[in-house]
């Protein structure tokens, strides 16, 4: 059976963010093929990953996959999640598994098949690509990845590419649990499976994980709708209170990617340079010529995060010109003192930053307006070995700065004026990312291993 | 004129957790076609507005259908780690948005 066009049902940008149910539903009456959700991403930092903790709380992806899980069960019709829990370790993966089967039992689902696929990588395939020079950093800033640092990192995940998901919908699954994936390919796997072009595939997959972001006014909270056709893909909003535009469709690869028109992906480059972008009429807008090329050696991104210290930090703010003048040389001075006292102490055991908003907070060494505002807010953190010396160590910089006798001091009371009491807080352990990594493999699915759960009819 | 009176769009996000990428969108192809074939934008210019040398620039690139360009850079410290101050890269476009062209 050839089917002329493939619909896929986008219901938000991030599992958990949330949607109108009335787009949902509008989305389920034009009978998609496929229901595909994102829930992952390295845009809030190493934390979810090293922490192994989700992005969403429990009761924001339940509500969501709620709605979804019965709609696309009672549609007989893919249910697909990418980059489960946040970061699509084997931590959120399960989690997300457990959340699911909670509503399966709740809403009395009775014989589906629910695919797991893992996208854990272990550090020794890591080392021994390293070892081979399959393994480069992606970027000019990734610092390399020693044996100490691949050591520390606590996870580390493969964003996988169409293939294992296109093996467990070839396995019957009904419910698709990917861990770390590239965001197209849980959209592009199910097309791809029914035998659509790979290049629309994957274009229309990089709109749909955004949801209605490409839509005007943009959002990732509202679902969108793809119909994949030949030749073609057409996206509409499911909600009339937005519309698609060629300008609105065009611009959207723009978004956090490092090239508008050029994309990387697992195995393959997506090129955009050609398209073109079709007003409907309707508020929907078609999209012809999406290239892609496969790359002629597999390579995977890995991304890794290690625990790195352990931060305690105060908020506080100045408003006395004299000290805003020379805030930076008194904190040079406070940290002098602080480093004296604890002579004891290996000063590589901890580092102390100080963070001042209204001069140049936000942007640091980057800032190029340099003309303090009449009160700063500052932040002024300690990491270190052991929440006990960061906090320590912290007592001591609040204590020195709020006390410190800088020259041509009139407020000879306190420097620091702090909105809490206790003004320190202890904050927990602090992760980087360790790895961010291009890894040659030979083919996209032996990375990632399918478990397959089964409910009973 | 400031170049956030002539765009539609002015941002800047992570591209990844080790890079920074500003997106500058128009409405008005004319003032998109101006500033791209006058070559109003380059790396030297964005190399001077950040203070960052032009080898950490990866990508200074025009899409015509979008009307808009991008700018990528090397973050100095990746997203989340100690030392950053942006963990989404949110707010790191306002020296563009500033920026005075003569259109």
């Amino acid at each position: 059976m050839t089917k002329e066009s493939f619909q896929i049902l986008a219901p938000c940008g991030m599992l958990g963010y949330g949607f109108p149910k009335a787009s949902f539903l509008q989305g389920m009456a034009h009978k998609p093929d496929a229901i595909v959700v994102d829930a992952g991403s390295t845009d809030a930092g190493p934390h979810k990953l090293g922490a192994g903790t989700a992005i969403v709380s429990k009761q924001a992806c339940k509500k969501d996959l709620e709605i979804i899980l019965t709609e696309g069960v009672r549609a007989k019709i893919p249910v697909l999640i990418g980059s489960a829990g946040g970061s699509g370790a084997r931590v959120h993966v399960e989690w997300t598994r457990d959340i699911v089967m909670e509503i399966v039992r709740e809403q009395g689902i009775r014989g589906v098949r629910v695919a797991l696929i893992w996208a854990d990588i272990p550090p020794e395939i890591v080392e021994a690509s390293l070892a081979a020079g399959r393994c480069e950093p992606l970027g000019l800033a990734v610092p390399t990845l020693t044996p100490a640092r691949l050591a520390a990192t606590n996870r580390i995940v493969a964003q996988m590419g169409h293939e294992p998901i296109v093996e467990a919908l070839a396995a019957g699954a009904d419910i698709v649990i990917c861990g770390r994936a590239y965001d197209p390919s849980p959209f592009a796997a199910p097309a791809i499976y029914r035998g659509f072009d790979a290049a629309l595939a994957y274009h229309l997959g990089k709109i749909l994980e955004c949801a209605a972001l490409s839509a005007e006014p943009g959002t990732t909270k509202d679902c969108m709708l793809g119909t994949l056709k030949r030749d073609s893909f057409i996206v509409q909003p499911l909600n009339a209170a937005r519309r698609c535009t060629s300008v609105s469709v065009a611009a959207h690869t723009f978004y956090e990617k490092d090239h508008p028109y050029i994309l990387h992906g697992p195995g393959l480059v997506l090129n955009l340079a050609e398209c073109t972008f079709a007003e409907r009429g309707d508020g929907s807008v078609e999209v012809r010529g999406s290239r892609i090329e496969r790359t002629a050696v597999y390579k995977v991104k890995l991304e890794g995060a290690m625990h790195a210290a352990y931060r305690t930090f105060v908020v506080a703010g100045v408003r006395d010109p004299l000290l805003i003048s020379r805030i930076e040389e008194v904190e040079r001075l406070v940290e002098q003192q602080v480093r004296e006292y604890y002579a004891e102490i290996p000063p590589e055991d901890y580092r102390i930053h100080f963070i001042n908003y209204g001069l140049n907070g936000v942007m640091g060494e980057l800032e190029p307006n340099r003309a303090p505002a009449h009160e700063l807010g500052i932040v002024f953190e300690v990491v270190a070995k052991t929440q006990e010396l960061a906090n320590g160590i912290c007592g001591t910089v609040r204590s020195t700065f709020l006390h410190f006798g800088y020259e041509g001091r009139k407020a000879t009371a306190g420097n620091l004026a702090f909105p809490f009491a206790p003004s320190d807080v202890p904050f927990g352990a602090v992760y980087e990312f360790s790895v961010y990594h291009l890894m040659e493999v030979d083919d996209g699915l032996s990375l990632f291993p399918i478990t397959y759960e089964e409910v009973q009819p | 004129m400031r170049l956030y009176e002539a765009a539609s769009v002015l941002r800047s996000k992570n591209s990844g957790p080790f890079e920074i990428t500003i997106d500058v969108l128009f409405d008005d192809p004319a003032i998109y076609y101006k500033i791209k074939d006058e070559g109003l934008i380059d790396r030297p210019l964005v190399s001077r507005l950040y203070g960052i040398p032009e080898a950490h620039i990866t990508h200074l690139v025009f899409f015509d259908p979008a009307l808009g360009f991008k700018i990528t850079f090397a973050r100095q410290v990746s997203s989340g780690a100690f030392l950053d101050r942006d963990v989404y890269g949110a707010q790191q476009h306002a020296p563009l948005l500033e920026l005075e062209l003569n259109l």
